[in-house]
């Protein structure tokens, strides 16, 4: 190789099937595209006004996620799905997948679940590939060395017809996160610190690539949470070079190849890391070793400070529309500017979302949990990616310590992030949630959401008040 | 897709940076399988009080933002969800253009590919084109896609970038699927050459 290449590089070319002109984009090829029933349904709808089929759907895979309920299986063992806009979706998307021959994990089925669970858990998402999906933390995929991104309705019709999409080559930004992480403080923290660092647009037209000791410490599902929020940073992508903890964890999934066909695979995965000499277009930096957990106190995920901090006041903003935004996200939010958040009510907890549902958050969680009780009066809802993480976890026993403790253990989907389904936090009320986003209403209309990690959000359930996890850990971590 | 060229628009400003998408359209809008309804939703939770009446004070509802088609507002617009039902929100309540100070990627992307023209300005002119609104509620813009300008009420031509390809289909209102599929035989011929890396329909790495 004559020029040194970065990750995102590597993975960009190999996917050309046409490159960029002076008058066009890039045509890049797509290797897997993950499709939901929301975002689905006008792509499918412009196809058959077309006349197009699928290109192909032997690339495409399609779960229920968004909509669905998250109650528990009725007496027939089937999850009962009321609202009749989420009935007529998912039957719409079942129709869909039907006619043009793309595999679904229904609702409910062995492997269904939030398709940022589902791709890696399957070993669909592999380094080195292109992912899209018409959903934004798509960029979760990214912590395999993956470059993947959330696309429009559109752009899922032209995947679909084509298996390719338009784009202008991105510009390219290293993340380093040196040193290690003291106890208490995890991926979630890591993530928070950065977009509170660099703000909700610090990575636009970027791809980021996470790296440094830090990054390399982390599990998969650890740096999936860090890639999830790299869209909270502005940058549709975020893409961790892979090494042995990747091919450790894909190695053996149902996807993932096989015997020889595995060993030349890494192989050929040994060599996307980025170069020693490659170039970003920019750079970003957070020291691990002297992070604190995290938390938002505003409506956007930037909003947010190290757990013992103060909540900023307005007048201490640098400029008239940062003064304007913080006003406006403390009124939302109830909160009074120079207090801390430490000690403050919530309401609710909610712990899952492509961000941390899975195995090792639902762990950790139990963990500090066990033997313990939620505080009285605070709702705390459980939600597993993945049906296959509700099988780990029960197979592990730990929804008897979810139950136990006073909380709700639920199906798999992506719940009250989103509130597209009934698990929503009522008007005014605070819920410190292991999700992405704290927009205003994002949890339902009114709703008040703290984000923070999975540690965070378990330490306040029990306390029933904003509560620094790192005062609760006397062993606790080391089941996690 | 309707051509986008030239047109004269009235101009209303929400001045806000970092608008979500969960705020231009809210999930509980996504059930649809059309984009029905999605107007209506527009900025629900600002636009209307908790009774369902409208918000008098929010700016789209004010009697002399009547007929806009030209929204301004601050920096990061459409950051958040990918959800495309934001543009088609914005485009079925009648915006031709939005006007920012920046917009995030994906935004932008799915507002081009539906012909509402995302439009970035500088701070100067930003600031100028707000003030001229202060002044006259009703004020309008020139917006020139060929030339890529916004002409301001005081006459002031401010140029903006788009990218050259996406200017050409919305010009002639063609679409960029059908530019995707005049490359059939290069798609083809990649796939020949490239293994493929998963097969969905046939678990344990199977081609």
């Amino acid at each position: 190789m004559s020029q040194s290449k970065t990750l995102f590089d590597k993975v960009w070319d190999a996917h050309l099937v046409r490159p960029e002109t002076a008058d066009t984009p890039a045509v890049l090829y797509i290797d897997l595209h993950l499709i939901h029933e929301v975002t689905s349904p006008q792509a499918f709808t412009e196809l058959r006004q077309r006349g197009l089929r699928v290109r192909r759907p032997d690339r495409t895979l399609a779960t229920m996620d968004h909509s669905t309920p998250t109650t528990p299986r009725n007496a027939l063992g089937v999850i009962p799905v009321i609202d009749p806009q989420a009935i007529a979706q998912l039957d719409r998307l079942r129709a869909n997948c039907a006619e043009f021959g793309i595999p679904l994990y229904e609702l409910g089925s062995a492997n269904q679940g939030i398709v940022h669970v589902i791709g890696p858990e399957q070993g669909l998402t592999q380094p080195g590939m292109t992912i899209v999906c018409g959903d934004s933390h798509t960029s979760t995929h990214g912590a395999f060395g993956a470059l993947a991104f959330g696309i429009g309705t559109s752009e899922v019709g032209h995947v679909l017809a084509t298996q390719c999409l338009l784009q202008y080559r991105p510009k390219t930004c290293a993340v380093r996160v040196e040193g290690r992480l003291q106890p208490g403080v995890t991926a979630k923290d890591i993530i928070l610190a950065i977009i509170a660092k660099y703000g909700v647009g610090g990575g636009a037209g970027h791809v980021f690539e996470y790296m440094g000791e830090a990054i390399r410490a982390l599990s998969m599902e650890e740096r999936m949470t860090i890639c999830n929020m790299s869209i909270e940073g502005g940058a549709r992508a975020g893409m961790v070079a892979p090494d042995d903890t990747t091919f450790e964890y894909v190695a053996g999934r149902p996807y993932a190849p096989k015997g020889a066909d595995f060993e030349a695979a890494v192989a050929h995965w040994r060599q996307l890391p980025s170069d020693p000499e490659a170039r970003f277009d920019k750079e970003m930096f957070l020291d691990a070793s002297t992070l604190a957990p995290m938390i938002t106190y505003g409506t956007n995920p930037g909003m947010g400070m190290p757990i013992d901090a103060a909540i900023p006041a307005p007048e201490h903003m640098p400029d008239a529309s940062s003064r304007q935004a913080l006003d406006k996200a403390l009124s939302y939010m109830g909160l009074e500017p120079g207090k801390l958040l430490l000690g403050h009510r919530v309401d609710v907890v909610f712990i899952g979302s492509c961000t941390n549902s899975r195995i090792s958050d639902l762990r950790q969680v139990a963990a500090l949990w066990k033997g313990r009780k939620v505080a009285e009066g605070v709702r705390v809802m459980v939600v597993p990616g993945s049906q296959q993480v509700k099988r780990q976890a029960e197979a592990e026993g730990l929804h008897e310590i979810f139950r136990a403790a006073g909380a709700e253990w639920r199906e798999a989907g992506c719940s009250a992030c989103l509130g597209m389904n009934d698990d929503k936090v009522p008007p005014g009320k605070y819920a410190i949630s292991t999700s992405n986003r704290n927009f205003e209403g994002r949890q339902g209309p009114g709703a008040r959401t703290l984000l923070a990690s999975p540690l965070t959000a378990a330490a306040t359930a029990l306390t029933g008040v904003v509560t620094d996890p790192r005062t609760m850990l006397e062993g606790a971590l080391a089941g996690a | 897709m309707e051509p986008v060229t030239t047109f004269t628009g009235k101009v209303v400003a929400l001045v806000a940076d970092d608008i979500d998408t969960d705020q231009i359209i809210p999930a509980a809008y996504l059930k649809v399988t059309d984009k029905s309804g999605l107007a209506e939703g527009l900025f629900q939770a600002w636009r209307y009080l908790p009774d369902g009446t409208p918000n008098p004070d929010f700016p789209l509802n004010r009697p002399e933002a009547a007929g806009a088609t030209v929204l301004v507002t601050g920096r990061n617009f459409g950051c958040g969800s990918s959800r495309e039902h934001a543009p088609w929100a914005l485009q079925g309540y009648g915006f031709k253009a939005v006007i920012a100070l920046s917009f995030a990627d994906i935004f932008r992307n799915n507002s081009l590919k539906i012909g509402l023209l995302p439009i970035v300005v500088d701070e100067e002119s930003h600031r100028e084109l707000l003030s001229h609104i202060e002044e006259d509620p009703e004020t309008t813009v020139r917006v020139d896609l060929p030339n890529q300008q916004v002409v301001l009420p005081g006459g002031r031509a401010v140029s903006f970038p788009i990218d050259g390809f996406a200017k050409h289909c919305l010009i002639h209102g063609v679409d960029q699927l059908g530019f995707i599929q005049q490359h059939e035989e290069a798609i083809a011929a990649y796939e020949a050459a490239t293994p493929a890396r998963v097969n969905t329909l046939h678990p344990d790495g199977g081609a």
